[in-house]
């Protein structure tokens, strides 16, 4: 079953060439171009990145953040996610950087291809920032009363923390 | 399109809704300092405290920059789907889609050009496209909603840029190459099983909960 996720890349990197091509885009050069916005928007990412970091290794060293592991141990049992992954769980619908931060950390911790690392991996990999970005749509056109969008929403992140380590169990049985 | 940006960055500075959440940041930002020093302070801990603040910012230095040959690979090749109209291709493929989740949005009209341009970007990744082409579409979808109190259909478009529905988490990989993984990509599986399971429950909840929250 994981052989199927290491095909995925080279095919999609050789797709979009022949995209390209058939359609008449100057390949290279645009791929320049699309560098250099990536070049930008990851170097914009760095100044909170680097606070953050900062902050989440700092928990790390002080043993707070095994703490506060234990202390959510509990409410992760219920749902059945590692406890090492509750504070991802935490921060995630908050601040993009800072479950940057937290994920990282578990990757240091525990490594990328632990059962850890994996149930991190698909926590970050499908789940968004869902308050920033309640905050920029809503706030971008004046809407003051959002209804339902914050309980569908988090309802959403649930069902991810839940299904998490389900489908790392599945994908990875060995 | 670099008309809707710059519009879309003045209203985002203007909006107290941003402003709450920097502020929340702020405070777990301080809190989580302050949590670090007290908890090595009774745990002893406070010479591993030391050494961590200043290997934490210089770490995530050489993880940014490490990172970003792989990046800029990735929206390289992403502008080069673009250019060549796969954005307004798959956007166009996803009409019918549209039609069942915005029933109360005119079929092939402008809120609904607009919102299928800003799936298909999150699908595609491209992060910096898509917010502003979802505040355009908020833009169309107030249009015909003079109140301060969001549609379903708003809720529902929102619902959906909350959820990820990224095909290939590129940053992720990216993440999990630097760390060293035998397979960066080989959560791509599991990553799409459960995205789509909870896009699915998150749109089900937005449809059942309005008949539940009124205006």
């Amino acid at each position: 079953m994981d052989n199927l996720g290491i095909w995925v890349i080279p095919a999609v990197v050789l797709c979009i060439i022949l995209f390209g091509f058939i359609r008449k885009v100057p390949v290279f050069d645009t791929f320049v171009s699309g560098a250099k916005e990536g070049l930008l928007s990851t170097v914009s990412i760095l100044p909170s990145l680097i606070g953050l970091i900062m902050a989440v290794s700092m928990l790390s060293a002080s043993g707070a953040l095994d703490l506060l592991s234990s202390f959510l141990a509990p409410a992760a049992r219920l749902i059945g996610l590692p406890k090492q992954a509750m504070p991802l769980a935490l921060i995630r619908p908050i601040s993009g950087s800072g479950s940057t931060a937290v994920l990282l950390q578990i990757f240091q911790d525990s490594g990328p291809d632990s059962f850890i690392g994996r149930v991190a991996s698909v926590m970050s990999g499908s789940t968004e920032t869902t308050f920033y970005a309640i905050a920029v749509y809503f706030g971008a056109v004046g809407i003051k009363k959002t209804r339902h969008a914050i309980p569908a929403a988090l309802t959403a992140d649930l069902t991810v923390c839940i299904l998490a380590a389900l489908t790392v169990r599945l994908f990875f049985s060995s | 399109m670099n008309n809707i940006k710059f519009k879309s960055r003045i209203v985002i500075i203007q909006s107290n809704f941003i402003k709450g959440m920097n502020k929340l940041l702020n405070y777990i930002w301080a809190g989580m300092i302050l949590f670090s020093v007290i908890c090595a302070a009774a745990t002893g801990r406070m010479e591993q405290l030391s050494t961590s603040v200043l290997s934490g910012a210089s770490d995530a230095v050489t993880l940014v920059l490490s990172m970003t040959g792989m990046m800029c690979a990735w929206t390289g090749l992403m502008k080069i789907a673009d250019e060549g109209g796969l954005t307004l291709l798959l956007s166009k493929a996803l009409n019918p889609l549209m039609r069942r989740l915005f029933p109360d949005c005119k079929a092939g009209g402008p809120a609904v050009k607009a919102m299928c341009m800003n799936i298909t970007a999150n699908l595609l990744g491209l992060g910096n496209a898509a917010t502003p082409l979802g505040i355009a579409a908020m833009q169309e979808l107030k249009k015909n909603n003079p109140t301060q109190t969001a549609d379903n259909s708003m809720v529902t478009f929102v619902v959906l840029n909350t959820a990820s529905i990224q095909v290939i988490p590129t940053f992720l990989g990216t993440m999990r190459a630097q760390y060293n993984s035998a397979a960066p990509f080989d959560i791509l599986p599991a990553v799409w099983v459960t995205s789509l399971c909870s896009v699915i429950v998150g749109l089900a909840a937005a449809k059942v909960m309005e008949g539940f929250s009124s205006g």
